[in-house]
């Protein structure tokens, strides 16, 4: 599909109620996505500091994406509307810091969505492999 | 059924009345007090307008039986306000270019003796072109 | 430093299809504190635990990686084998490279890169995890039910036959609520009171249930287990253990004009008063604002009549301090006020009812002892237009009634409306409705009888206004069907109000820290999967408190929430997540945002003394975690703005790492 593309790194927080377990089900599934993807496991989508994604970036990351329960369905209530208006103000301001808001996506994908999640995650791959690598805010320092 | 997707947008935004939000419960034609005057009645209206069924409304005389009352509005449970949908649908026959709705042939007979000379240069004015 | 074993698993040839393990455990041997990397075919069979558990001794391990399956599938596993060879559990983390690396893709090398990068996040992780062990609380072996209608009731019941103690709070002088002001119940049209008073009795019987009625709950501290709650017994001027209920006072009291609010007004009692016959306790009750005696200080007939002397015009309100385990909510409803729907003249007219007074009429206890006579001038009613909807499925921006469906106004109108044909065949009924909802065992086959067989005429459309002339009541109305205004010379209009939570639920919701939706309904910790309990742990949720509800449904939900509450009541200890937030109370500056995020209110504050460097006490206010209440859900550790909350298991630190490995 991409062969000669430039392949991003990308980083996926997914809450481990609904979109961790929809990750999974992708995987039973056998619906391939790009190994850029690397997945790393948190209670809940509001547990995401805006610090991690900085960070992230920091590193080197090319683009960051928050999965969480679908609104209304979060296994603690509240916590996706937290991220919802969190990731809203965090991403403007990475806009600004010339981040393109395509590098950041918040998505909702359930425990039984793992098509969603598969889909999702190429078409991020896609979009964020076209933006090519991030250099905004990468500190050179980190790599070695 | 044939639709008349210009004007149905027109006559939505003219109004600002979304009649999608009509759960058909008739309350405005049960509360309407020229209901027996009209060919179309107050729900029927808000449902053509939502269909898209735009010019029998266009031509019916019904238009011009709603008291403007506003009883429609004030009741209905789902704020739909189909007074403001009648006007708007008037508006939108005022706005047909061309089109008069009045000569000054027709006025003789309109005239009595209760009838103030301005509403008539005033109706003149709004339903001719 | 740690030392850590990393342990590939081949899962057959699920993993080891798509990556090279051996190459996984070869590249992981050389991440920081990394002593030991192995693969086996199934890591998670007894051999495969084994070897865990031998590597754990032999190389001293702290910390143990399994590069396996989903940790949601076998993570459980590997912490309880970690526990067996003496590592604490949480010392355990799960690299997923089958469903999120071997399943997912074809290549051998892109599969064995991206499990070397999983790999090295779970190290990186395990290095920064800690020891966990999850708090313990003991469990105070008591209920409170707050609400003593037939939910209340029944849960009470319910658990105090699971031998716990129970205790009902209901603010009105007796138990009962909406259902003992019922005539009839749909779809059997078995009568209320047959039903429900046998239960009330049972109640006031059962050693294992204290019914406290006339009182309120104003205070409630603490958490799941172990609650504090005040409740208030408000003075009742009788006292409660004297009196026999024989009734004396009743009759003699001279301010008999007070209106009945059993009968929704619609006729008198005495300023001492029993609600209705079978309340429960049969207590008498002292009405402060009507009784003379308590006005004025004239009067003091009852105290005379009273065989018993259980009369004591000086009672004050008491308050009872009293631990529970578990509180469950049994609030219930109430019709809204038809205040805003003045189209119905519902102001005007005393012929235009709402269909709780409709109950009331042909109840035979009621004002009219069951004969359906109308209350302006006690002559039977010949035409009578049931109005569905009232105040029900309004839009929000229309400012009056309520945006849901009401959900038994359809039942119970088509139960008034068959019953007041039987009754009285020379009646003609009309129900207006928008439409029919009846889902229920039963339900449509019984709206069905009401027509076919008892004459009934539903017409689709709504009523626009009612008019008072003379004696009758005009009532205008569309058909639309037959596409005609409809006018009809009633004599009864009745009104099907809206049913709304009744107003005590806020502020009780605030004093629980349960959550409340947009209506002041409760809401549920799963609106699927855990439909009877609060998100706040401890409090579960009965009848109509959660949203409308028939007796039916109501009962099931009851003896659910019951069943909850003895799975909580039966147990010793309460073992929590060890994964909840805490709070650094060097870094905290109290600012309360953590607390504001907090869907659980598992946050308080403390005032708490602090050594200064030089050597004096300053006291700062600083953040508190409950951890029997925490869920572990974060969203505090993102709000606090001075990085003092952090999430065990899922610290800042560690997520760090996890993203600086990936990143690297």
């Amino acid at each position: 599909m991409q062969v000669n593309e430039y392949k991003p790194l990308i980083v996926a927080f997914c809450c481990n109620w609904c979109s961790y377990a929809g990750a999974d089900l992708a995987g039973n599934n056998r619906l391939a996505y790009p190994a850029e993807v690397k997945i790393i496991r948190v209670p809940c989508s509001c547990r995401v500091n805006p610090m991690f994604i900085l960070r992230a970036f920091q590193r080197g990351a090319d683009g960051v994406i928050i999965c969480g329960c679908h609104p209304g369905d979060c296994h603690y209530t509240s916590g996706n509307y937290y991220t919802r208006r969190r990731m809203a103000a965090l991403f403007s301001m990475l806009d600004y810091l010339g981040i393109e808001k395509e590098r950041t996506r918040v998505e909702w994908v359930s425990a039984a969505e793992g098509a969603k999640f598969a889909a999702t995650m190429n078409d991020f791959v896609q979009t964020v492999a076209a933006l090519g690598e991030n250099k905004r805010l990468e500190d050179l320092r980190c790599k070695k | 059924m044939e639709t008349n997707k210009y004007l149905q947008e027109e006559i939505v935004r003219i109004s600002g009345v979304n009649p999608r939000k009509c759960m058909r419960c008739g309350k405005c034609s049960a509360t309407c007090p020229a209901y027996d005057e009209m060919e179309y009645h107050p729900h029927q209206f808000v449902n053509m307008v939502e269909n898209g069924d735009i010019e029998p409304l266009l031509n019916s005389k019904s238009l011009y039986k709603c008291l403007s009352c506003f009883a429609c509005i004030d009741r209905c449970p789902r704020s739909v306000q189909p007074a403001k949908l009648v006007e708007a649908v008037r508006l939108a026959v005022i706005r047909q270019q061309g089109a008069n709705h009045m000569t000054a042939n027709d006025v003789p007979a309109m005239i009595d003796e209760d009838t103030p000379q301005q509403l008539l240069v005033s109706a003149f004015r709004k339903y001719t072109k | 430093m740690q030392r850590i074993g990393v342990f590939v698993c081949w899962c057959g040839s699920n993993i080891a299809g798509t990556v090279d393990v051996k190459a996984v455990a070869e590249a992981l041997k050389n991440e920081p504190g990394v002593v030991f990397s192995t693969d086996y075919q199934y890591m998670c069979s007894q051999a495969g635990q084994d070897m865990i558990k031998e590597a754990v001794k032999e190389h001293n391990l702290t910390g143990i990686v399994v590069c396996s399956c989903s940790p949601r599938m076998h993570e459980a596993t590997f912490r309880k084998t970690a526990a067996a060879a003496g590592l604490n559990p949480y010392m355990v983390e799960i690299a997923n490279i089958r469903e999120q690396c071997s399943w997912v893709h074809k290549d051998m090398m892109t599969g064995t890169e991206k499990a070397v990068i999983l790999g090295k996040a779970a190290v990186a992780k395990v290095n920064l995890n800690t020891p966990l062990t999850p708090g313990e609380s003991p469990v105070t072996k008591r209920a409170l039910v707050i609400g003593g209608g037939i939910a209340g009731i029944q849960t009470a019941l319910d658990i105090a036959d699971a031998g716990f103690p129970v205790d009902i709070v209901e603010k009105k002088p007796t138990i009962g609520g909406k259902m003992a002001q019922l005539d009839k119940t749909f779809p059997t049209l078995d009568c209320a009171a047959c039903i429900l008073t046998p239960k009330m009795v049972d109640v006031a019987q059962n050693e294992n249930i204290r019914i406290f009625s006339y009182s309120e709950v104003t205070e409630v501290s603490g958490f799941v287990g172990n609650f504090d709650v005040t409740i208030k017994k408000k003075a009742r001027y009788v006292k409660e253990d004297v009196c026999t209920g024989c009734g004396a006072c009743l009759e003699k009291c001279p301010m008999k004009k007070v209106p009945n609010e059993f009968n929704l007004g619609m006729d008198n009692r005495s300023a001492i008063y029993i609600p209705f016959a079978q309340a429960v306790p049969k207590v008498a009750t002292i009405d402060p604002n009507a009784c003379n005696m308590l006005k004025n200080g004239k009067c003091g007939v009852c105290a005379k009549v009273c065989a018993a002397g259980a009369i004591d015009y000086t009672q004050k309100d008491e308050f009872i301090q009293e631990k529970y385990g578990a509180i469950v909510v049994a609030t219930g409803f109430n019709p809204i006020s038809m205040d805003k729907f003045d189209e119905f003249a519902y102001s005007q007219s005393k012929d235009v009812i709402t269909s709780l007074e409709f109950e009331r009429l042909t109840n035979a206890a009621g004002p009219s002892a069951g004969k359906l006579l109308r209350p302006s001038d006690g002559k039977h009613p010949h035409t009578i237009v049931f109005v569905q909807c009232v105040g029900s499925r309004c839009d929000a921006c229309a400012e009056k009634g309520k945006e849901y469906c009401s959900k038994i106004c359809c039942m119970y109108t088509a139960k008034h409306a068959m019953l007041t044909r039987d009754k009285y065949p020379d009646t003609e009924v009309y129900v207006f409705y928008i439409d029919v909802r009846t889902p229920g065992k039963n339900f449509d086959e019984f709206y069905r009888r009401a027509v076919e067989e008892y004459g009934v005429k539903y017409i689709k459309g709504m009523v626009g206004k009612v008019t008072p002339e003379g004696d009758k009541l005009k009532v205008q109305a569309s058909d639309l069907i037959a596409n005609k205004q409809l006018h009809i010379d009633a004599d009864l209009v009745v009104l099907a109000a809206a049913i709304e939570p009744d107003q005590s639920a806020r502020p009780l919701a605030t004093m629980l820290t349960a959550s409340m939706d947009t209506n002041d309904f409760f809401t549920e910790a799963h609106p699927k999967l855990r439909p009877v309990e609060s998100p706040t742990a401890g409090v579960f949720l009965s009848g109509a408190c959660q949203g409308p509800k028939d007796i039916p449904e109501t009962v099931s939900q009851a003896g659910a929430a019951a069943s909850k509450v003895i799975g909580l009541l039966a147990k010793d200890k309460l073992t929590g997540n060890p994964c909840v937030a805490g709070s650094n109370e060097l870094m905290c500056n109290g600012c309360s945002s953590c607390a504001n995020v907090c869907p659980y209110g598992a946050i308080s504050y403390e005032e708490k003394e602090f050594r200064m460097p030089d050597r004096t006490t300053k006291v700062r206010r600083v953040a508190v975690v409950n951890p029997a209440v925490c869920q572990g859900c974060g969203a505090c550790t993102v709000a606090c703005p001075s990085g003092a909350m952090d999430l065990k298991g899922f610290a800042n630190s560690q997520i760090m790492a996890e993203v600086d490995a990936i990143c690297k």
